[in-house]
């Protein structure tokens, strides 16, 4: 639990960069070895790195280096929970909209506004 | 919802907003006075199955909204809305915060800062509310916080979850 805590603090420092959100959605679709995630981007290997290393103290991937091939995983674990707090404020905010939605149409009923 | 009213609900992780824009089938004047006065907020924010209580509402620039969100178990969770400006029936600009009782606001949880416009549209009203945190550690604490209320998830779909990255409605 508590390395949890310490994971969450930096998720979304983690994904507040372009990069290092690239590098995440593509690792939705599978795993991927670095050299591939780093392609698309003009930028030295060292600096890419830095970018991985972020995402990893920041419990969003995982990597395992076999031989000379370093595989980066993705831990869903932290996104589930930024996307459900995301998913829980769209429901409270539906249900809300539903009550003014019935109370708007009493208020209407009782002032013959149109 | 009625299947006619537009209803958006965009999260950008990058600015940590929230942009809430839904549309009602009512005239601007009405619409702004159910945002606006107690006796009618108390009858439609809480989401069902709560209820709402106002304590004190003193709706004018440097006011305030203290309320509660009750669930049915009889819990009393307490917020308190303070307002910047006001601008009938155009917007309003405003903190929100978790409070206690006493209208105190918690310290150690960060305030979101609304920003409310309300505009014609064709005889019905569209409201858009701009939520923003200060940044993504504020953004981050609050939702810590939804974790430690034992909200716990399972992700379901990954084609989602893309869609959630990119910023657009979740």
């Amino acid at each position: 639990m508590d390395n949890h805590s310490i994971y969450l603090d930096s998720v979304f420092h983690a994904l507040a960069d372009p990069t290092r959100r690239a590098v995440v959605q593509r690792l939705v679709e599978g795993p991927a070895p670095v050299k591939e995630l780093a392609a698309p981007f003009k930028m030295a290997l060292p600096s890419f790195m830095k970018h991985i290393s972020v995402l990893e103290q920041a419990g969003l991937i995982a990597s395992q280096k076999q031989g000379r091939v370093r595989t980066c995983t993705l831990k869903p674990d932290q996104l589930e929970a930024a996307e459900k707090w995301f998913g829980d404020q769209r429901a409270i905010w539906a249900s809300r909209f539903d009550n003014l939605d019935n109370l708007l149409t009493t208020l209407k009923g009782e002032t013959n506004e149109t | 919802m009625k299947p006619d009213l537009r209803f958006d609900f965009i999260a950008d992780m990058q600015k940590s907003t929230l942009t809430v824009r839904r549309e009602f089938a009512a005239g601007r004047q009405l619409v702004w006075d159910c945002y606006t006065k107690a006796e009618l907020l108390d009858k439609w924010y809480a989401p069902k199955p709560l209820t709402t209580k106002t304590q004190s509402m003193d709706f004018r620039d440097g006011g305030h909204w203290h309320f509660a969100m009750i669930d049915p178990e009889g819990t009393y969770y307490w917020s308190r809305t303070d307002y910047q400006t006001i601008t009938p029936i155009e917007g309003y600009t405003a903190y929100d915060g978790f409070t206690d009782e006493t209208g105190v606001v918690n310290p150690d949880m960060p305030r979101s800062h609304i920003r409310q416009a309300f505009t014609d549209l064709d005889g019905r009203t569209m409201v858009e509310m701009l939520v923003s945190y200060n940044s993504p550690e504020d953004l981050q604490k609050v939702i810590d916080m939804g974790m430690e209320t034992g909200l716990a998830s399972t992700l379901e779909r990954l084609d989602e979850l893309l869609v959630f990255l990119a910023g657009e409605s979740v």
